[in-house]
């Protein structure tokens, strides 16, 4: 369940105007569920946009979004509707906090839903377990928390909604090495717990070898390649040529090739890497 | 989005009006204006319609833009007409039905308010807004005002803070627009309901609006004094504003106009504007 597919999808900004730009170019793609998906690109490639056609925020120029094989766009006045089943956490999220507890301003989504109020306060509850916040903070305004604590809250206003599909875009921007594993990690969970579709804007190919499943390349509004992790990253040469790398472990392993240790080009994660060179070792005594 | 605040829209160009001394531009609006307002009767009305058209043959800037312009006076044009229609009464009766009663004075004398009006927003944005940066005009106004200065009105403050304010609305603009998607993303209504629903529905938005703005003023206010800015007092400048020869040729431009409107006024015999 919820699969959103992309088909033909042109979105052109300023349409008409000198400065028109085609943000978007005839992009075909199909985000599957049960799925963490990560969209690289480098500035102005068109991901942001793309993930805004996702939840209706945008509406394409020419093509259809589906969402399990049904237009979005059928009944405009329904797109509120397809905002709740597709959960989208824009860049720097904490921005969009604004009531006086975080318990609150969580339950914004769910509220708009017409849930009732038992059902919001579990689903309040609930969605700050994901998210990490401690039950203490929920009575806290939003406006006295740390900066990670914020952009979980702001995840937890989005979790709240249980969204079938969510989106990120760049979530673990701006936070500390530690931030970071533990967003990305919580994001990886409610995944496997909810069977959700995730997809994941990111610029850290670290991040995307980690977490994700399929990773989708874009470059000048077009999908310029889609693959596993290891598919996509083996092609270091074609991520280069469109302004992207590869992952750090990635680059050593080709400069081992480079003298003549040969350990493959899939390589994407240092645990990976790990595994190859001691079953080399064992290969090589025994 | 962008394309949509007429506040203050500057056209790029390089046109006579382009270079002419924001300073100057300033008295030349004032001036003007008082000129139109001398007109009274209709061949100095004729020569201030003519000035208008060499204004904007000489700005470069496209007819269809400044008609974009007029657009919100609309009603405020049509309104003011009708009264002079209606309500003026004069020796030729033209249309003499029920509560009608429609004299030529009346006619003709709505038509010189609406070329009066329109000269006037037309003189004045292509003197002014379409051809002078907002930050050489508030730079223009901030030396024109400096002898207030010596009575210890704060006129760098008040300059520093317009150009500052006209700087950041197209940045409020996009976060706006920002916080409005990801409100919108967890189901936020803001076009449906009643008004008192929709009046709460701009909560969600003000809010962040507001931190935003204050955290980015006291980013701004941080970011400066990392600069040494102490204020107007020993300020340069980077751009020396200088007078030419093209502002004198304007300024004897609008005193042979001004001229003429009296002279008209005084000489040449048609209608005389009632109001």
């Amino acid at each position: 369940m919820a699969e959103i597919t992309l088909e033909n999808v042109t979105y052109i900004y300023g349409k008409g105007a000198p400065y028109e730009m085609r943000a978007l170019d005839d992009v075909s793609l199909t985000f599957r569920s049960g799925e963490v998906t990560g969209l690289i690109g480098h500035t102005g490639s068109g991901k942001s946009t793309l993930v805004q056609m996702l939840n209706g925020l945008l509406r394409p120029d020419s093509g259809k979004v589906l969402l399990d094989g049904k237009d979005i766009w059928e009944d405009p006045k329904k797109i509120q509707q397809i905002r709740f089943q597709v959960g989208l956490v824009m860049q720097y999220p904490e921005y969009q906090l604004f009531d006086e507890t975080v318990e609150a301003d969580i339950s914004f989504g769910p509220k708009n839903m017409g849930l009732a109020p038992e059902k919001i306060k579990e689903a309040v509850a609930r969605a700050a377990q994901f998210a990490g916040l401690a039950p203490e903070l929920l009575k806290k305004s939003p406006f006295d928390l740390s900066g990670g604590q914020k952009r979980r809250a702001a995840l937890a206003g989005i979790m709240a909604m249980e969204p079938a599909v969510l989106v990120l875009d760049e979530p673990a921007a701006g936070l500390d090495p530690g931030g970071r594993r533990e967003i990305l990690g919580r994001i990886r969970e409610y995944q496997r717990e909810s069977g959700a579709n995730v997809i994941i804007v990111s610029h850290s190919m670290e991040d995307m070898a980690l977490y994700c499943d399929r990773v989708l390349v874009m470059e000048n509004g077009r999908l310029v390649m889609s693959g596993t992790p290891a598919q996509v990253f083996s092609q270091a040469d074609a991520l280069i040529a469109v302004g992207l790398d590869v992952p750090q472990i990635t680059r050593v392993a080709r400069a081992l090739q480079d003298v003549g240790v040969d350990i493959g080009l899939d390589i994407y994660t240092v645990k990976f890497a790990a595994q190859r060179l001691l079953s080399g070792r064992e290969a090589h005594e025994g | 989005m962008k394309a949509d605040i007429a506040f203050g829209q500057y056209y790029e160009g390089n046109s006579f009006l382009h270079k002419l001394d924001p300073r100057w531009k300033i008295l030349f609006v004032i001036f003007y204006i008082v000129v139109i307002f001398l007109a009274k009767n209709v061949f100095a009305f004729a020569l201030l319609i003519l000035s208008a058209v060499f204004l904007i043959l000489i700005s470069q800037i496209r007819l269809r833009t400044i008609l974009r312009g007029l657009r919100p006076l609309i009603f405020i044009i049509s309104f003011t007409a009708l009264i002079n229609i209606f309500w003026l009464k004069g020796e030729t009766l033209l249309i003499d039905w029920w509560i009608f009663h429609i004299y030529l004075e009346g006619l003709i004398n709505a038509l010189l308010i609406v070329v009066r009006v329109v000269i006037l927003v037309v003189g004045t944005s292509i003197l002014l807004t379409y051809t002078t940066t907002p930050i050489a005009l508030t730079d223009g106004l901030e030396r024109l005002l400096s002898p207030l200065a010596k009575i210890h009105l704060p006129v760098h403050e008040f300059s520093m803070m317009m150009t500052i304010a006209l700087r950041f609305i197209p940045t409020l603009v996009e976060e706006t627009e920002k916080i409005m998607n990801a409100q919108k993303a967890r189901g936020a209504d803001f076009s449906t309901g009643s008004l008192v629903h929709r009046a709460k529905a701009l909560i969600p938005i003000l809010i962040p609006l507001f931190i935003s703005a204050f955290r980015r003023a006291e980013e701004l206010a941080t970011a400066m004094e990392c600069r040494c800015y102490t204020g107007g007092e020993g300020r340069t400048r980077m751009n020396v504003l200088h007078s030419g020869w093209r502002d004198l040729a304007a300024l004897l431009a609008l005193c042979a106009l001004c001229a003429g409107v009296i002279l008209l006024n005084i000489f040449a015999s048609g209608y005389t504007l009632a109001l």
